[in-house]
């Protein structure tokens, strides 16, 4: 170690010669960080050295400056050097020691799904809704005026029989066929909500009403008592069977792809007349393209119109109901029934991706 | 619904030789018959015609004798001898009428008949009988079993019968292998309730020679005795029929037609019904009884006019046709007792001098025990009558007895048909029989013409959008029988056919055209909606959708239950049946006894789908729904009854509201096994409070809600939640909208959930009508730092976390940005009736940089501010 007071230019060379030797060898940045301590920190021979030029006769101050100025810059240039080496070896280390194996599986929340039935329903919305048609719901425990009288169902239509109704028990007697009733049933299909339309909106109106109804049917494999219909239903003037018929060949096309179309057959509905049968032509059918059942069509009885107080002279309309279940099964090929109604969560995760 | 026979439909319209029940099917779904399904035969062969070359009788021990027989039946199918020539095969025959010279039917080994009856060889009474020779009831031909079936008497020529070869196939030759087919007929079409009607409708699809066989029948008709006549629509015979009624339905009389005609000298064991009808009716689905009941019933299925036969020496006249009294009842054929309501129409006749006293039948339904025609009957009085189509079905429901009678009556018979179809029942049973026709009848009619339509042809294009001309609208409206005036200025006046009740007005008329015409002929256009006002789907109709995609996103599926429950369902929810029976809607006809109730809440139909899923064996089960609830109220007021077809006023529209349930609809779910997978990453977290606290937070935030929970006393939670971790959701103007907790422990172990099986149940009626869905008025953001505090509290345990946390943001002024919870601690630091909650405070100001004293007042508001909640700041 050199004497404080005196200042020996050849030993802090050395010094720091040898300091900028081991730089060159150290192997990690905590033992360059050390020598730099060593070398260049406040005991060092640097440092020392520096402070010991006040001592120095002045005309040798401005030399040993000099020298001091040259040993710290080629002190300090080794150091950084080294140590940016150093850095960059000991970040790739460490990051090398944290790689993973990212096909581990991880799944750390469970999967949600909707039900395809009320996705569906929420398509078929979104078709009547990019037709400028407005959505309208109605109440499932429906008066029997809504449900039937309403819509040209008189109390003794054989029609009325025809549906395996709920009735809803009251206190009040019926006369009709000698049965004590509410006047209340479970809807037997989304057709009151065309005569709540009617009544509430008026005309011209165009909306799709669509939701749950009920009869009385053992779940099997293609039939339940608790089902989804789509009712549509316009009046306007200079409405026609021919808009009737360009609507659902839309609806077909939107549900089921550009070569869907639909066909009518003669039928009979108390609400409708003329009333038809509509059949699907669906491309996608097990065995081949063929024409399935898929729903009733018509134009709007008068009576219907009567019964919301509209002129049946000047006013026509249409109204069609489709199946929504059959709709899905026919679109899924689901088998049965069971699987739409039994809210196994196995069923609707299948359908988490793409619909 | 109806069996349409090629064979029976082509005697009133003429059909392609080659007709294919599948062409014909189709032919007449594009008039609106729809197929239900063509039936194709169950039996299989060989059946062969068989000529008995011997028969010897054989006495048996058990006092039988059989024939053993040798039948000739064809080269192909007969026994080879030794040198392999065709030999006559062996058959053991029991039936009385078996004898040599005869030819019969063989059913040979490999064939199967109705019922799966399969032939085989088979040893018996000391032979092998190689085959069966089989009676009409073996082949599914009519009941007939009395021996077999002999072709000399099946209704062939002689030289048909002798032209038929042993060996021949019999399958072809009686129509076994024929199917038929069945289909549906539509309400408003009571007239194809018969061949009659289906081959109008197979001329109206085809264009087909139709012959109304009513026009031959009406000619052969007895010519009224002006003696007898009373006007031209009363004709009496020494059947003498009165109609009486006490009680008609909506002004209607029971029966407004009785007419009815007399054979006599009629002798039953000389009376057969051909094989062809009883073939025709078996094919039908009717069975063949004998020659009276078979007659009456083909001439309903052919004509569409049903008839009824009585043995005329047991009447007592004269016939009264009345309501039933109170009290009465009758033993119908089926040999049930039934009790009559004064709605139930009946044909009546009047013993020793007491009129109408004797109930015969329930009119157009069911026929009584007395009366009926017998082996010994010698004179027949034919019924043919027209019923009000609503008394007929009312009492065909009130007594479950849908006939074929009743179900043509209550959609409506032809008023012009009875003295046609009275006619043929006469002319066959003369013809078919013996007896001998009275000129004589009775005619009772009071029947009216269809009311005639006024029709402007302009509606075919206005409704159907057909173009049509004048000329063909009105040959259309002929060709289904219509009669027509005027047309001069393109308006009619349309008479309808009396067989076509359904056509009462001008869009009837339009549908006839349009189906005719046919429906594919109609062009194909789309209507554009006018836009009126907000057009897409309304604020609540999008955010009902938002929280159902929130609910998936946060991971529970979407699952759609039935509404039904019942007592089961109530005890696994730990509620007073006692209590919730009273105020939820019940079903009249459930369809399982044990659920006739509608949920009041999600909850508990939803629980049977998770349990259905735990039960399957899945893990972790988080289901939830969006459906409706139903709420009784016990004084409602009732529902009036109103007529269709006129709109009803509006204190009635508001009457048929105010009588319904409530009917809001709820989203639900239930959460239970691990909120978190237990794996290699590390342990499981099970479901519990908190995270169906977070759904009902994150649907508030989704909606823009502003939910709170209000946590009630223990003892005022109710019996389903767990009593201690059970909060109600309030809205801010502090009504309660829904319920999240853990269930009670009870109500897990009753459904098999796991514990702190977790659930929520929101009213989005309420809460979708209570959210703000104007468009969002946005506030400026600043760019100053913010400032935050950390504060821990010492508090009662009984102050709540949303207390203090009211608190604070009530007291922090206007620069608070945030309060978050950041702990919550029990223990040793703190007294034990304490607890100790620490918040982190942001705040920000829209206008300067916070300094520390700022920090500091805000600081001291909110410790101040928190005292009154008994809250000390903690050192």
């Amino acid at each position: 170690m050199a004497d404080v007071a005196t200042f020996n230019a050849d030993e802090i060379e050395a010094q720091v010669a040898e300091g900028i030797s081991k730089i060159q060898e150290a192997s990690s940045t905590a033992e360059l960080s050390k020598l730099r301590t060593q070398y260049a920190g406040a005991d060092s021979a640097m440092t020392l050295g520096s402070k010991s030029i006040k001592s120095l006769p002045t005309d040798q101050k401005k030399d040993a400056g000099k020298l001091m100025g040259k040993l710290r810059a080629d002190f300090g240039r080794a150091f950084s050097t080294r140590m940016e080496m150093l850095a960059a070896q000991e970040e790739s280390d460490e990051l090398a020691r944290e790689a993973v194996d990212m096909t581990l599986p991880i799944r750390r929340d469970p999967i949600g799904a909707r039900h395809p039935l009320a996705k569906l329903l929420e398509d078929v919305e979104d078709f009547f809704v990019s037709m400028g048609w407005q959505i309208a719901q109605g109440p499932e425990v429906e008066a029997e005026w809504y449900d039937f009288d309403a819509l040209n169902f008189g109390p003794d239509h054989p029609a009325r029989q025809m549906q395996d109704t709920f009735y809803i028990k009251g206190n009040q007697a019926k006369d009709a066929a000698g049965f004590v009733g509410s006047n209340m049933v479970m809807r037997t299909h989304t057709s009151p909500v065309q005569a709540r339309s009617l009544l509430s909106m008026g005309v011209p109106l165009y909306v799709a009403c669509p939701g749950r109804v009920f009869r009385t049917d053992e779940l099997d494999a293609t039939h339940t008592p608790v089902f989804h219909q789509c009712e549509a239903i316009a009046v306007d003037k200079n409405l026609t069977m021919a808009d009737l018929k360009g609507v659902l060949d839309k609806l077909a096309v939107a549900m089921f792809g550009k070569d869907a179309r639909t066909r009518l057959r003669p039928s009979y509905f108390p609400f409708t007349e003329p009333s038809a049968e509509m059949d699907l032509w669906f491309p996608d059918k097990k065995g081949g393209p063929g024409w399935i059942e898929w729903g009733g069509c018509g134009m709007v009885n008068p009576n219907v119109l009567k019964s919301a107080g509209i002129d049946s002279d000047v006013y026509a309309g249409f109204a069609f109901g489709i199946g929504m279940e059959r709709t899905l099964l026919l679109r899924h090929d689901i088998n049965d029934m069971h699987d739409l109604v039994e809210g196994d969560v196995r069923f609707s995760r299948q359908f988490v991706m793409g619909e | 619904m109806p069996m349409v026979d090629i064979d029976w439909l082509a005697e009133h319209v003429k059909l392609p030789a080659d007709l294919s029940y599948e062409q014909l099917a189709k032919d007449l779904v594009r008039v609106g018959l729809e197929e239900e399904m063509i039936h194709t035969t169950t039996i299989v062969g060989p059946i062969v015609v068989g000529y008995v070359v011997s028969a010897e009788p054989e006495e048996q021990k058990n006092g039988k004798t059989i024939n053993w027989c040798k039948v000739d039946v064809g080269d192909e199918y007969n026994d080879r001898d030794e040198d392999g020539q065709p030999q006559p095969r062996g058959i053991v025959c029991g039936a009385p009428n078996m004898a040599a010279g005869e030819k019969v039917v063989v059913t040979l080994p490999g064939a199967v008949l109705p019922g799966d009856f399969k032939i085989e060889p088979r040893k018996t009474y000391g032979h092998i009988s190689d085959g069966m020779c089989a009676s009409e009831r073996e082949l599914g031909l009519s009941e007939e079993h009395n021996g077999i079936l002999l072709l000399r008497d099946y209704g062939f020529t002689k030289e048909q019968y002798d032209a038929l070869k042993p060996g021949d196939d019999v399958m072809h030759l009686l129509h076994l292998d024929n199917p038929i087919l069945e289909i549906n007929i539509t309400p408003d079409r009571g007239y194809a309730f018969s061949y009659r009607g289906v081959a109008r409708e197979y001329h109206n699809s085809t264009g087909a020679k139709f012959t109304d066989p009513v026009l031959e029948l009406n000619r052969e008709l007895p010519k009224p005795d002006p003696a007898m006549s009373d006007g031209p629509k009363e004709h009496r015979s020494e059947v003498s029929i009165e109609i009486e009624d006490s009680n008609p339905i909506h002004d209607v009389v029971g029966c407004d037609r009785y007419y009815a005609r007399i054979i006599r000298g009629y002798d039953a064991s000389q009376s057969h019904t051909p094989h062809v009808i009883r073939r025709r009716l078996v094919r039908a689905g009717m069975r063949s009884l004998s020659l009276p009941v078979d007659v009456t019933n083909y001439v309903m299925m052919d004509l569409g006019q049903p008839l009824h036969a009585y043995d005329l020496d047991k009447i007592s006249m004269p016939i009264v046709v009345r309501r039933a009294i109170q009290g009465e009842s009758l033993v119908t054929l089926d040999g049930k007792r039934r009790e009559l309501n004064p709605e139930d129409l009946l044909i009546t006749d009047s013993p020793e001098g007491n009129r109408a006293s004797r109930i015969l039948g329930l009119a157009g339904v069911m026929g009584g025990q007395y009366g009926e025609v017998t082996e010994d009957t010698k004179n027949i009085l034919i019924e043919s009558a027209h019923f009000d189509p609503i008394t007929i079905a009312r009492s065909a429901r009130r007594h479950k007895l849908p006939s074929e009678a009743s179900r043509r009556f209550e959609r409506g018979v032809d008023t012009m048909l009875q003295p046609a179809a009275a006619q043929m029942a006469v002319d066959m049973l003369v013809h078919y029989g013996q007896g001998e026709a009275s000129s004589a009848f009775t005619d009772v009619d009071s029947t009216k013409a269809p009311k005639p339509i006024h029709f402007k042809a302009r509606e075919v294009a206005r409704l159907a959008g057909l173009t049509c001309d004048l000329n063909e609208i009105s040959s259309r409206l002929q060709d289904i029988g219509c009669r027509l005036g005027g047309g001069g200025n393109g308006e009619f006046l349309v008479a309808p056919p009396t067989w076509r009740p359904d056509l009462t007005e001008a869009c009837d008329l339009v549908e006839e055209i349009a189906r005719l015409v046919g429906y594919d002929k109609i062009p194909v256009k789309v209507p554009s909606a006018p836009v009126l006002g907000k057009s897409g789907l309304t604020p609540q109709q999008l955010r009902r959708r938002w929280v159902a995609d929130t609910l998936a996103e946060y991971g529970l599926v979407e699952t759609l239950s039935y509404p039904f429950v019942g007592e089961e369902d109530f005890k696994a929810f730990s509620v007073d049946a006692q209590k919730i029976e009273p105020v939820s809607v019940e079903l009249q006809n459930p369809l399982a006894g044990d659920r006739p109730y509608l949920r009041r809440e999600l909850l508990m139909t939803l629980a049977l789908t998770a349990q259905r899923n735990i039960r399957r064996g899945m893990h972790n089960v988080s289901v939830y729904e969006l459906g409706s609830v139903f709420l009784w109220d016990p004084k409602a007021p009732a529902i009036p009854a109103l007529p269709g077809g006129v709109r009803p006023s509006d204190d009635q529209l508001k009457a048929l509201d105010a009588g319904l349930p409530q009917q809001p609809l709820h989203v639900a779910g239930i959460l239970t096994g691990d909120a978190e997978h237990s794996g290699w990453l590390g342990e499981n977290r099970s479901v519990d409070w908190t995270d169906a606290v977070e759904i009902v937070h994150r649907i508030s935030d989704r909606i823009g809600a502003h939910l709170t929970l209000h946590q009630p006393q223990p003892a005022d939670v109710e019996s389903s939640w767990h009593p201690g971790r059970m909060a109600q959701v309030v809205l801010p103007d502090g009504s309660v909208v829904g319920t999240v907790g853990e269930f009670h422990p009870h109500v897990n172990e009753a459904l098999d959930f796991p514990e702190h099986t977790a659930a929520f149940e929101l009213n989005l009626t309420d809460l979708l009508d209570a959210v703000d869905s104007k468009p969002v008025q946005a506030k400026p953001i600043s760019t100053f730092p913010p400032v935050r505090q950390d504060l821990a509290f010492t508090v009662p345990k009984t102050v709540t976390a949303d207390q203090l946390t009211d608190c604070i943001r009530k007291s922090a002024g206007s620069d608070l940005e945030s309060i978050e919870l950041f702990d919550v601690y029990t223990g040793d630091q703190v007294e034990e009736h304490e607890k100790s909650l620490a918040f982190s405070v942001t705040f920000r100001s829209a206008e300067k940089t916070l300094t520390s004293q700022d920090s500091e007042q805000i600081r001291k508001h909110i410790v101040d501010a928190a005292k009154d909640l008994g809250a000390v700041l903690r050192a």
